[in-house]
């Protein structure tokens, strides 16, 4: 502001000469005095009746004729609108591909966007590199997800599995997927088919449920649930739960039959930006049935509890 | 064509209507856009006459301390005010200087199609180095404005207000006038924004419930209440806070395209009844307006006269624009605009000398939806929205019964692709209540403009009509997917009207967001909930839950769009086509 101080000055000099001109006009409107009759009303908190010269609504004859004819047409005591149509455009737009139409109102409602979440990528307690991503692109009925999660540890991928998904809008809260899903890490490489439900549930509770055929009948389920507690606008609590359940023994991947392990996370982040957020956490796992017994066997603790720190990170 | 510089205007009430005073408001306003200085031409232009050559291009501008790129009307955010006069034909000469295509619509002017001024529609837009002339006569009077159609060069600053002279005379006659166009500026590309929306639909809502007062709830109402009053929300996946898909987290909302800090003045005379045209030119925000320590005479909703009522306040729609005529003694008095959702606030001083300032007010604290904006009326106990399990308290902490209908209405019938993945909610039993000033405005002590209080001072162009259109407002938050009867624009067939019928549109609002909705073309003649005819509007407010009605007479040959006027949900799919043939 402070170099502009001359302008103020010249503004403020404006303004009195304006002010002298004002003040003739101002004079001139007071001896014609003809609108000023108006000006004279209270304002209340109802409606005016608009000047004589101009003469408005009979309101109540309309409300009383409104009554006994709610849906005919009604005689308006109110001077007519002036209202003239316009002529028709000399120039008819014609028919044209919905490409063009899109370039050329510069309006697409179909248009194909993309996202990707690292919603975890953590050290737990100097060991392990944990991470889980979520990348989708497409429109809004159809899009295509990668789908990723896993720990790396010791130079080397513990376990973990990358998906491949076609998901699809069917509900209003809700995306089936169907795609595939190859693991990776120690024990027998996996493949398989997948194919889930993916969406928010009620208390928005975020879902997603899959279940996977592989080759030898093989067959698995996972089910993962998160939920967001906002403690202020920044701090964010994400409770976590993740099952794993297979329908046969697999000795060369370390998994059994049934309910092979839980996960259960707690994370605290905080919001930097919606896109960048550190957070600390826990993490709770448990191995079952003979999942459990293959890490015995293996010199492995079936439970395992600990802490995590890590970034969130959205784009 | 003249250029004048003057922001304010006297108003000669004798026979010389053309007589300008020029200098008062434009020192202050050079005084006031100091914090512009990378602006070409800085104070708000006013060009009239008849013929007009304007030059779409890019400027840079600077409102929060960092420059950027903005696509402007001659230099200027906002552009030049023009002003018309009522039954003069005026031919417009537009260029554009972009390296992209453009367009300008005239805002709730009555015109040809081709001169609408919607690419695809009505044109085939300026081309990037082209031009376009628009001619038409002007057979109304009042305020309005135009911006672009093209993408989102609306939100980047290709906006001004149009002032059109009455042949006879103002009806509300006032010695002084000045334009108040409100808008919303970001420093972050809308296509950023839109792509953020898409990805995450609450990624600028910093106003959610959170632990902290749910704790408050609990300790004022108990742990029950304050539960149940969470339950419904929660379970309907819906956020009550979602008053604003963009907020002043990156909005900066101006007055006259001045930020709060430096402060847009419009001075007059002592003893001066002074007329303030406010326009709502924002993208995305609707504003609520008052000017503490004065009384607010509205005379005009969307440039049509209606019977003058005094108010405090009057919230305004993206589009909407409303004419108040105030008296002010000899002090300075703050114009006081701030955002429904309460993230920040444009901000200006009517004052009889440059300088002045009066006290500017505090936010008004942060409101969450009530239970009647997702469930229409509460007539029959359980009421509303499908899919919904459990019953809801009687007693619901927050249940605004003020608000809720009292024209109870029959079960809706609701399109089938409404029952798709792109719509999240349906209003069973919408609230037909025009008297409710909406969210965060209901019981604030102030007594508030609402769509009951309008009344047209002419007769209606449509004494009656042959038959009714119901469509209703969905949409899909967490998917950002917006739409009329669930169907995307894309999606859509034309909505076709024969010449010369006269329709009723029946509007139901199926989302929780308020939709200012826009009809090209044709008057929006709003009728009260016994069908009488209210006021003469060219864009309608539509409440969550709400349904309302108007008449249109389709006098306009032509292909027209009609969509909602917040800019994102339009690019999301809340568009429709028009043909009258």
């Amino acid at each position: 502001m402070r170099p502009l101080r001359p302008l103020f000055a010249l503004a403020a000099a404006f303004a009195t000469t304006a002010t002298a001109h004002a003040q003739d006009v101002h004079a001139a409107h007071a001896a014609h005095g003809t609108h000023d009759a108006h000006d004279t009303h209270d304002t209340h908190d109802t409606h005016e009746v608009p000047p004589a010269d101009h003469p408005g609504t009979q309101r109540e004859r309309i409300e009383a004729a409104s009554q006994e004819h709610p849906q005919h047409a009604i005689p308006d005591a109110r001077p007519p609108s002036g209202h003239v149509a316009p002529p028709p455009p000399q120039h008819v737009m014609g028919a044209m591909s919905p490409a063009r139409m899109i370039d050329v109102m510069g309006m697409d409602d179909r248009a194909r966007w993309g996202r990707a979440v690292f919603d975890r990528l953590e050290h737990g307690d100097g060991r392990a590199l944990g991470w889980s991503l979520r990348a989708d692109y497409g429109g809004d009925v159809d899009r295509v997800q990668l789908r990723s999660e896993g720990e790396h540890a010791d130079g080397r991928t513990a376990h973990g599995d990358v998906e491949l998904l076609w998901s699809h809008a069917v509900a209003s809260y809700w995306n089936s997927q169907l795609g595939v899903r190859h693991d990776v890490g120690e024990g027998a490489d996996r493949d398989w088919l997948a194919f889930g439900v993916q969406g928010l549930a009620p208390y928005w509770l975020e879902v997603a449920a899959t279940a996977y055929v592989g080759s030898r009948g093989r067959t698995a389920l996972r089910i993962e649930a998160e939920y967001e507690a906002l403690l202020t606008q920044r701090w964010v609590l994400q409770p976590r739960i993740e099952l794993d359940a297979y329908g046969k023994d697999d000795p060369a991947a370390r998994t059994g039959s049934g309910l092979a392990d839980a996960a259960v996370g707690l994370r605290l982040r905080y919001e930097v930006t919606r896109g960048l957020a550190p957070y600390v956490g826990v993490e709770w796992s448990r191995r079952f049935g003979r999942s459990a017994h293959y890490a015995h066997a293996d010199g492995n603790d079936a439970d395992d509890a600990r802490w995590v720190a890590g970034v969130r990170l959205a784009f | 064509m003249k250029l004048l510089s003057a922001g304010g205007r006297r108003l000669p009430v004798l026979p010389s209507r053309r007589r300008f005073v020029r200098g008062v408001a434009s020192g202050a306003l050079l005084a006031a856009y100091g914090f512009a200085p990378l602006r070409a031409r800085s104070a708000q232009g006013v060009l009239s006459g008849t013929r007009f050559d304007l030059e779409i291009g890019a400027t840079t501008v600077d409102f929060t301390g960092h420059a950027r790129r903005a696509v402007v009307v001659d230099g200027r955010l906002p552009g030049p005010l023009l002003r018309w006069r009522e039954g003069d034909t005026v031919t417009l000469h537009v260029r554009n200087t972009l390296a992209e295509r453009s367009s300008i619509h005239w805002h709730g002017i009555v015109l040809p199609a081709d001169m609408d001024g919607v690419p695809g529609l009505s044109f085939m837009g300026i081309e990037a180095g082209g031009s376009y002339t628009y001619r038409f006569r002007v057979n109304q009077a009042g305020t309005y404005w135009y911006h672009s159609h093209s993408r989102f060069q609306e939100q980047l600053g290709l906006y001004g207000p149009i002032v059109v002279e009455p042949r006879a005379g103002e009806r509300f006659p006032a010695e002084r006038e000045h334009v108040v166009l409100l808008s919303d500026w970001t420093d972050v590309d809308p296509e950023h924004i839109y792509a953020t929306l898409k990805k995450r639909s609450d990624y600028y809502n910093f106003a959610k419930p959170t632990a902290g007062d749910f704790l408050r709830d609990a300790r004022a109402q108990g742990v029950s209440a304050a539960l149940a009053a969470r339950r419904m929300w929660n379970e309907m996946r819906m956020n009550p806070s979602d008053l604003a898909d963009v907020s002043g987290h990156v909005y900066t909302f101006l007055m006259n395209g001045t930020t709060p800090a430096s402060n847009w003045t419009g001075l007059f005379e002592r003893g001066e009844r002074v007329r303030l045209r406010f326009v709502n030119g924002a993208a995305m925000t609707f504003f609520d307006v008052r000017i503490p320590g004065l009384k607010l005479r509205v005379v005009a909703h969307d440039g049509q006269d209606v019977e003058p009522v005094t108010v405090d306040e009057f919230r305004i729609a993206p589009a909407e624009t409303c004419d108040v005529i105030v008296e002010p003694r000899d002090e300075a008095y703050t114009i006081f605009a701030q955002a429904m959702d309460r993230s920040g606030y444009a901000r200006g001083t009517l004052a009889p000398r440059a300088g002045m300032v009066a006290e500017v007010p505090a936010l008004d604290a942060r409101v969450l939806l009530a239970m009647g904006d997702m469930m229409g009326t509460m007539d029959h106990g359980m009421p509303g929205v499908k899919g919904m399990e459990g019953g809801c308290g009687a007693s619901m902490p927050g249940m605004d019964h003020a608000a809720m209908g009292h024209g109870g209405s029959a079960t809706m019938h609701h399109a089938p692709a409404e029952y798709g993945p792109f719509v999240d909610m349906r209003v069973d039993a919408p609230r037909t209540n025009l008297d409710d000033p909406g969210v965060g405005l209901r019981d604030n002590g102030r007594r508030v403009l609402t769509y009951a209080d309008l009344r047209s001072v002419t007769a209606p162009i449509s004494p009656d009509v042959g038959r009714e259109i119901e469509l209703h407002l969905t949409g899909h938050m967490e998917r950002y997917v917006w739409s009329f009867d669930g169907r995307k624009f894309s999606d859509a067939e034309p909505l076709r009207l024969a010449h010369g019928e006269r329709v009723r549109i029946v509007l139901v609002n199926d989302t929780m967001m308020t939709h200012p909705i826009h009809l090209h073309g044709m008057w929006s003649e709003l009728e009260s909930p016994a069908g009488e005819f209210l006021a003469r509007k060219h864009t309608l407010v539509v409440q969550p839950a709400q349904k309302i009605a108007y008449r249109v007479s389709a006098d306009a040959i032509g292909r027209w769009a009609y969509h909602c006027h917040l800019l994102y949900h339009m690019e999301a799919g809340m568009f429709r086509e028009v043909v009258v043939a």
